[in-house]
């Protein structure tokens, strides 16, 4: 069997169209092994990623945990797994993707290729570079030995192939007491110049001992052409750190995005990632928390605004390990035309995480009869002194509260609009960056498709 | 101004108005009193145009005009206003912001751009002094966690702010205090003028001494079973509904 594995991956080229994305993904681990250095140690670890993921392949909906999304469709599409030539892009082309009210560091990735002159990196008291400078220079060698790969799933199949693929993509390095002057920009581009395009970002976030850093991260296809982003992010995040993650997901119709993070959190320390999807075909998250210590929090916020086919799907894991640690929980929906959204959200309390307090809430709203939702909590608690309190919602908008609005002059579309962006709304106030909020609240209000008749 | 004839309306089949008949024009100050469940909330959610209820029979209009398929939002546009008995709660969204743009869509309503912010901010303000409201107040989440009075004086506070033709006060004197009372009415009494009109839903003469009615109609399992002037209310006031109820029934 192998051995027959062996021969077929030496027949199929990465052109042949009756292959499926697995086993061309196989057969193209051979072709990047001749463009990354084999001999180093985390070559090891890609070699062990691609096994695991051949001996999984894709996820498929008979696994409980992608019960609600297939990946059957994407599998179909005859994605480029290497960009065949380098792109350039004006900023002022792309001006609008990136925060530009503020100033930011910037790692910008244009069809997976790292692109200089969009970017704005660091070697200034912290690190804020590149993955494949990380991963191939000596310097970082120690650094990446104790923490590449180290809180990623090893059998997860989605994040093992990336693993597999690992190259390229954002290392933040922020060492003990260090806070960068500005918010950090990971942005990925891709132009289309592939009919249609595989690919798998790295990133690895370091935050040590009572550092801070504040990250936006972003996905932005500008053609019609098919992507399909398989993205791995680990963070670690030492005693007292602060991390705060923005996820910005709007993109195209025609992308689709699996985002895998990993967050390894210690003592004291404050890790707040906030997903803001509002776009792209299909969008799968995998937050994972792991509390690797006492007296910390752990936040997760959401808002989701879809419409047409769109799907979203949020799985969210926190595994409180120690005592006396703390984690929020607040996904708001909003599922409009066909769309459907999947919200799974895990808690796991060990035996000894004793005086835990575990939040979640999943509120949702349908405004169309044939979007749906899946919302589910997963809650394994064995320790007997915490506190956990959970609650999922599926509404339709107040009538009551409409008839309100309407009978001040407000007519029924904007009535629906400022419903909707209340429910959504309170979600941002936890967002530290103050132009950032106003950016989502107009990105909501687009999404609305709505003006309304305050500022945001 | 407003007219209403033979109206009938029900929810769930179940008929609720059952043949009204009022008139209302410029300058006039009705009350409309009559036992608890007899119908006056229903009257008033069809005057504004709650989808919920359904009009089997007779019409509502509005100098001349049929209301009938007329939204609510347009009806509000045409100057109805509504005091809710029970104002609903709205987490998110402050009292400023939605006045500004209760005001900027119903100007639009009307062909009128924006107002300007300044003009705006000088609205408010000369409202909320009238209405005795604190600034604090106007940023807070609309109705979330305020009390009975504190909605009530917040319902005429935009009242006041979008100056309507036809502002109908479903039980605005419930839960209030008599300052408050007091408060309300006297800003409901400034926005008074020969071009609009008023229709106050109470039980109580309480705030018929403040807002004086021209008319006071009984209200009796939905329909008006008796109209008089002020000295009716007084009457009610004194006996009760029982003696109407039983002449109702002869
Ligand atoms: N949405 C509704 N569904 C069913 N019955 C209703 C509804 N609204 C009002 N009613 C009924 O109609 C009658 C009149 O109610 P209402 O107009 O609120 O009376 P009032 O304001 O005079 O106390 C009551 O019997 C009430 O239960
Ligand atoms: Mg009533």
């Amino acid at each position: 069997m192998r051995q027959a594995d062996a021969v077929n991956r030496e027949l199929f080229t990465e052109n042949d169209k009756n292959m499926s994305l697995k086993e061309k993904l196989i057969s193209s681990f051979m072709a990047f092994e001749n463009n990354v250095d084999v001999d180093h140690p985390v070559h090891d670890v890609r070699t062990e990623a691609i096994k695991n993921f051949e001996a999984k392949g894709f996820p498929t909906k008979k696994e409980e945990a992608w019960k609600y999304t297939s990946l059957n469709s994407l599998q179909k599409v005859d994605f480029s797994i290497f960009p065949k030539q380098q792109n350039a892009l004006e900023y002022k082309d792309v001006k609008k993707y990136f925060l530009h009210e503020i100033d930011s560091y910037k790692i910008v990735f244009i069809d997976g290729i790292y692109s200089s002159f969009l970017s704005e990196t660091t070697h200034d008291g912290v690190d804020i570079c590149l993955m494949s400078s990380a991963l191939t220079k000596p310097m970082y060698k120690q650094i990446i030995d104790v923490y590449f790969n180290k809180v990623a799933s090893k059998d997860e199949s989605l994040t093992t192939l990336n693993t597999a693929f690992s190259r390229e993509g954002a290392y933040i390095y922020i060492p003990k007491n260090k806070m960068p002057k500005k918010p950090v920009e990971i942005v990925h581009f891709a132009t289309g110049n592939e009919a249609a395009l595989m690919l798998q970002p790295r990133n690895l976030i370091i935050v040590e001992e009572n550092a801070e850093v504040q990250i936006i991260e972003r996905h932005q296809s500008l053609t019609s052409n098919e992507v399909l982003t398989n993205s791995v992010t680990e963070i670690f995040a030492a005693e007292s750190a602060i991390v705060d993650y923005y996820k910005i997901q709007n993109d195209n119709a025609t992308a689709s995005l699996i985002d895998n993070t990993y967050i390894n959190q210690k003592g004291k320390s404050n890790v707040n990632v906030h997903t803001f999807s509002f776009g792209g075909k299909l969008t799968r998250n995998n937050l994972n928390f792991f509390q690797n210590g006492e007296y910390m929090d752990s936040t997760m916020k959401g808002i989701t605004i879809l419409g047409e086919k769109q799907h979203v799907d949020h799985h969210t894991l926190v595994h409180h390990i120690e005592p006396n640690c703390e984690s929020h929980q607040d996904y708001k929906g909003i599922y409009g035309e066909n769309s459907t959204g999947v919200f799974n959200g895990k808690i796991i309390v060990d035996k000894i995480a004793q005086k835990t307090n575990a939040f979640q809430q999943n509120n949702n709203i349908l405004i169309s009869d044939k979007a749906t939702i899946n919302t589910k909590p997963q809650l394994e608690i064995f320790a007997d002194d915490v506190k956990c309190s959970h609650g999922c919602t599926i509404g339709q908008l107040d009538e009551d509260a409409m008839f309100y609005l309407q009978s001040r002059g407000i007519p029924r579309r904007e009535a629906q609009a400022l419903l909707m962006y209340a429910f959504a709304n309170n979600v941002l106030e936890s967002v530290r960056i103050p132009e950032l909020k106003t950016r989502i609240n107009k990105l909501i209000a687009k999404k609305l498709g709505v003006n309304l008749g305050f500022d945001l | 101004m407003l007219e209403i004839k033979n109206l009938h309306a029900s929810v769930e089949d179940k008929e609720i108005l059952r043949g009204i008949n009022l008139v209302v024009n410029p300058g006039e100050v009705h009350a409309i009193m009559g036992p608890n469940g007899s119908g006056k909330s229903t009257l008033a959610s069809v005057i504004a145009g709650k989808e919920e209820f359904e009009v089997t029979q007779g019409s509502v209009s509005l100098d001349g005009e049929d209301l009938e398929d007329v939204a609510p939002e347009e009806r509000a546009h045409k100057g109805v206003f509504l005091s809710f008995q029970y104002p609903v709660e709205i987490p998110g969204v402050s009292v400023t912001n939605f006045m500004k743009t209760a005001i900027n869509e119903s100007r639009k309503g009307r062909g009128l751009e924006d107002m300007p912010a300044n003009e705006m901010l000088k609205l408010i303000r000369e409202k909320s002094e009238l209405l005795e409201i604190d600034r604090k107040f106007l940023s807070r989440s609309l109705n979330e966690g305020f009390s009975g009075g504190e909605k009530k004086r917040n319902e005429i506070f935009q009242m006041a702010m979008l100056a309507p033709k036809v502002a109908i006060l479903d039980e605005t004197d419930s839960g209030l205090d008599i300052d408050a009372l007091r408060i309300v009415a006297n800003g409901v009494n400034k926005l008074k003028s020969k071009d609009n009109a008023v229709i106050v839903i109470t039980h109580y003469q309480r705030l018929l001494d403040y807002i004086v009615p021209d008319f006071v109609h009984v209200l009796h399992n939905g329909k008006i079973v008796k109209s008089g002037c002020k000295e009716l209310a007084m009457e009610l006031e004194e006996k009760g509904y029982d003696w109407i109820k039983q002449e109702a029934a002869v």
